[in-house]
């Protein structure tokens, strides 16, 4: 009997151990490879890093579905949104010709574009989904520029981590890591369908990150930061979504 | 469970602490996790359905389209055409948070189970029906006896009867992979990797369906396991799930739980 709990407190002892220095290794694991989203604190830390981490090391390469042109949505939605503010209806009334995406950070050339500028770029287009964490969903063929294709012009540092991108709106501003942002399906995307992107759907010129929620593909895009921390831009969380309470990393 | 092999020692000099248990450490520590996870799960999985309380069917859905049913409810989104006056007010960030939290820890909390139940026989023997009763004829019978109330033998206080064996092996191995696996299939990065998960199901919207009747199954299931609890004596089973000793108010508190079918 006091044997066998002798036998049962080393074990015990040594199964605690291995926990605990497995976990240990696999922080410092995490940490090393980008396995950490910026929301990892708070209540909800654990099952947000356990998502992102698991998704990184599963999806890294990984292409969004892609569907046959007869599976288009006819109409696309144009979700709810708040009003437009005075700067963006200035910019549409002259047609937005003085439309500009500046790229700033850790890049060797920072730069700004017109929207020709960015056209002129290898035009790509993917007919991809568009989920929103509400559960309703649509099917569109987006046209742009992959983001990877700018990321490349400007030239990023190699320590780059991030990409912060920002709407016109400044409330509203979202980054992605480097795998999404140079996944070959990121866009910015300027074309919908055939035509040009409709102000209802982030037109003149959207992210689009088909790999994660709607959310993330963040409408009337004019900067980009490239960074390798995100304790700089708001509250640190790496974007504007977990302020309002929703999870930076929306592939779920 | 391993403790058993004291059960050759005389009676007396047993301590209570190695009499066997109606349900084994691991089993009642899984079960409170589940049942707490679970919990979580619904209420963040219905505040997460009233941001929009429409169903498809197929790969896409949204407001422009034709809904194969629509909950009765008012939304929390103002998008959604309910029919009421009013929005309700937004729940989705943290239930969302809440949700995936839960679920994380349900997965691995069920693959600890499953891990053990495999290991040590448990599903063997305290789930799989007993060779006799592997019969349509025992399934009706054992039916038949639930619906005319028949009191339960006291042998039922120490082991499952063929219903309880049958419903918890459906709950165990088709509700919840079913439910962790038409939530996969509502993942656009998961699916990215492994695209058949959603296809299989005909599509994303046809998952979120899914997830939502099987949840209804689950919630059912809980539904009928907390009634039946209080049927069969609330104290006795609760106590047999949290301390692990099935109540022997009657009769000494050593011997008579030995004799389990």
């Amino acid at each position: 009997m006091s044997n066998l709990s002798r036998r049962k407190l080393i074990a015990t002892g040594l199964a605690a151990t291995a926990g605990v220095s497995g976990l240990g290794a696999a922080a410092s694991f995490a940490q090393k490879h980008g396995l950490i989203p910026p929301d990892d604190r708070g209540l909800y830390g654990l099952g947000e890093t356990l998502t992102y981490a698991s998704h990184r090391l599963l999806t890294k390469h990984s292409l969004a579905r892609e569907f046959p042109r007869s599976m288009i949505s006819n109409p696309p939605l144009a979700n709810e949104m708040p009003p437009l503010k005075d700067a963006f209806k200035r910019l549409q009334a002259g047609g937005f010709a003085d439309w500009r995406l500046s790229v700033e950070g850790m890049v060797a050339r920072p730069a700004s574009f017109s929207l020709p500028e960015l056209k002129s770029y290898p035009s790509r287009s993917q007919i991809t989904q568009l989920a929103c964490e509400e559960g309703w969903s649509y099917i569109a063929e987006w046209i742009g520029v992959p983001l990877s294709h700018v990321l490349e012009t400007v030239g990023i540092h190699p320590q780059a981590r991030y990409v912060v991108y920002s709407s016109i709106d400044s409330d509203w501003w979202d980054s992605i890591d480097m795998a999404d942002a140079l996944h070959p399906q990121t866009f910015l995307a300027y074309g919908l369908n055939g035509g040009e992107l409709p102000v209802g759907n982030g037109g003149p010129l959207r992210m689009r990150v088909p790999r994660q929620l709607g959310y993330k593909s963040v409408k009337f895009i004019t900067r980009l930061t490239v960074t390798d921390n995100l304790k700089g831009f708001g509250k640190g969380l790496g974007s504007a979504a977990p302020e309002g309470g929703y999870a930076w990393y929306a592939g779920i | 469970m391993g403790d058993s092999a004291f059960v050759t020692s005389s009676v007396s000099a047993v301590p209570a602490t190695t009499v066997t248990l109606r349900h084994s450490g691991l089993v009642r520590v899984t079960h409170w996790i589940t049942a707490l996870c679970f919990l979580a799960l619904l209420v963040s999985g219905f505040e997460i359905v009233v941001s929009h309380p429409r169903f498809y069917w197929g790969e896409t859905g949204n407001v422009l389209t034709q809904p194969l049913f629509k909950l009765p409810i008012p939304a929390s989104r103002s998008l959604v055409p309910t029919g009421y006056g009013y929005v309700l007010p937004d729940q989705n960030g943290w239930s969302r948070y809440l949700h995936f939290q839960a679920a994380w820890i349900v997965v691995l909390t069920g693959l600890l189970y499953a891990i053990f139940g495999l290991l040590t026989g448990h599903f063997r023997k305290n789930l799989a029906p007993a060779k006799d009763d592997r019969s349509l004829e025992a399934v009706s019978v054992a039916i038949a006896k639930h619906l005319r109330f028949e009191r339960p033998s006291r042998a039922e206080a120490w082991s499952y009867n063929l219903l309880q064996r049958i419903t918890y092996l459906m709950v165990i191995f088709v509700l919840f992979p079913l439910v962790i696996w038409t939530g996969l299939a509502m993942s656009p990065a998961f699916v990215s990797a492994v695209p058949a998960t959603v296809t299989i199901l005909g599509g994303q919207q046809s998952a979120r369906t899914i997830h939502f009747f099987v949840s209804l199954a689950l919630l059912l299931f809980l539904l009928v396991h907390v009634v039946m609890i209080c049927v069969a004596g609330f104290g006795s089973r609760m106590r047999a799930m949290i301390t692990g000793h099935a109540g022997t108010h009657a009769g000494t508190h050593a011997g008579t739980p030995m004799e389990g079918p």
